[in-house]
């Protein structure tokens, strides 16, 4: 059975969404000061390697790496509503790669079994 | 059995093995984390042989004409040379042809290296000096239009590189060149798309040097170069571009400088801004920014924001005086 990344399209379709998903981030207020200082090139990187994961590609993620890459931003005051935020930015991007509702609804849940891992708790 | 040639020592691929599984299984370490061709931490250069398409995929066009591929993804189907990306560049030796003022901070160096110094026009090379020092320079000329290699040195206060090249090089000198580096160049091919070029300061050599290798290879697309400086004095090459301008209708040059009194063609306000309200949306386009590091950081972030996908954007920021080990 075809895995949901192959369903997809594979890494061309983590290389589209990563640029959508990345610029509505960017562009959303509530998070945007997140992502301030830090380098496009290795955010760009890390949120290609997020999607591979979250689209069930392959990939090492551990809840432990989730919980060290973002105990910097949960110390800058990093909670639920800017996880919604990041979350609701990843539907939008989805939606405009025309992802089908359920596989949308799939990549969803995959992102919300990080939430504690990413808040710290 | 592949054959595979990696710092001079040749090993053997078993079939179905990667480069990365052969070298472990050998005893060389080489970075790798997701061992499935997402992370790139595994990236290597073949300098001999090609290295099959699966281990290219997802790099950026200028890595992968260059040969780098990813360890983790590669079964070769043939024998390589392969070596670690900062071994890439070798030791030239390099003749001061002339040294020339394109302004009263910035100088033109010119270096006579042999043909074995291949380069594209945009990537930059480390000069080494004979007590040791080392420093990093674009490169403006372009291989076919220049007989030379040209570099746009600024006077730094207390430079030792840049000291020696405004104060004492004369033609004839020697110094090591090593390089060239970096992927802030002109793929050739989809000429008819919009070429975003900005720069301050010196970060005009390696544009200078994109911009005329585009025009040489028949690039169709609009080319917009944009060059800041703090003050009109601090321009340069602004005949040569602007003459460039009226021989090529696709090319577009705005000089801009941060305060003024400034000429009428100049524009005077902040760079970023002048870039994002001439063009309104950059989707679909190529973007190069060079120069002082900040500059480039905030207009990665700006043309993505305009549309210009994360794969387009060419960045090479030049950290004031950069000590790179020779
Ligand atoms: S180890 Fe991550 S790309 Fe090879």
């Amino acid at each position: 059975m075809a895995t949901l990344y192959e369903t997809l399209g594979g890494q061309a379709a983590v290389e589209a969404a990563v640029d959508i998903f990345y610029r509505h981030v960017l562009g959303d207020d509530r998070i945007s000061h997140f992502f301030d200082d830090v380098d496009m090139e290795r955010q760009a990187a890390k949120q290609k390697a997020f999607l591979t994961m979250a689209f069930g590609g392959p990939h090492n993620y551990t809840g432990a790496d989730m919980r060290r890459a973002h105990a910097h931003l949960v110390a800058r005051g990093l909670n639920d509503t800017h996880f919604d935020a990041v979350k609701e930015n990843l539907e939008k991007a989805l939606s405009e790669l025309s992802a089908p509702a359920e596989l949308i609804q799939q990549v969803l849940a995959i992102a919300e079994s990080t939430r504690n891992d990413v808040l710290s708790r | 059995m592949s054959e595979l040639v990696f710092e001079g020592t040749t090993y053997e691929v078993p079939p179905g093995n990667t480069v990365l599984e052969a070298l472990e299984v050998a005893g060389v370490t080489i970075p790798s984390s997701c061992r499935s061709g997402v992370c790139q931490s595994c990236l290597l250069r073949a300098v001999e042989g090609t290295p099959p398409a699966t281990a290219q995929a997802g790099l950026r066009d200028t890595l992968r004409q260059q040969g780098y591929f990813l360890a983790c993804c590669c079964k070769p189907d043939g024998s390589l040379e392969v070596v670690r990306p900062n071994d890439a560049g070798l030791r030239h030796r390099a003749r001061v042809a002339r040294v020339r003022s394109l302004n009263a901070t910035v100088a033109e160096l010119t270096l006579e290296c042999d043909a074995a110094f291949e380069y594209r026009p945009g990537q930059f090379a480390n000069i080494a000096l004979t007590c040791g020092t080392v420093r990093s320079y674009s490169l403006a000329s372009v291989p076919t239009e220049d007989p030379h290699l040209h570099m746009h040195i600024a006077r730094m206060p207390g430079g030792i590189v840049s000291g020696w090249v405004h104060d004492s090089a004369k033609e004839g000198d020697f110094v090591d060149l090593l390089g060239p580096h970096g992927n802030c160049f002109y793929t050739v091919g989809n000429f008819g798309q919009t070429l975003v070029l900005a720069g301050t300061g010196t970060g005009l050599a390696p544009l200078y040097g994109i911009a005329r290798d585009a025009l040489r290879h028949g690039h169709t697309g609009d080319i917009h170069l944009f060059h800041g400086s703090i003050r009109q004095e601090g321009l340069y090459l602004v005949e040569e571009l602007r003459a460039l301008s009226h021989t090529h209708s696709n090319l577009h040059y705005y000089p801009c400088v941060l305060e003024g009194p400034a000429d009428a063609q100049t524009h005077v306000g902040a760079l970023d801004a002048h870039v994002t309200s001439t063009l309104s949306t950059l989707r679909g386009s190529r973007v190069f920014l060079c120069g002082h590091p900040d500059f480039v950081k905030m207009m990665q972030k700006k043309t993505f924001l305009l549309g210009a996908a994360m794969k387009d954007i060419f960045a090479d920021s030049f950290l004031p005086a950069k000590t790179v080990t020779a």
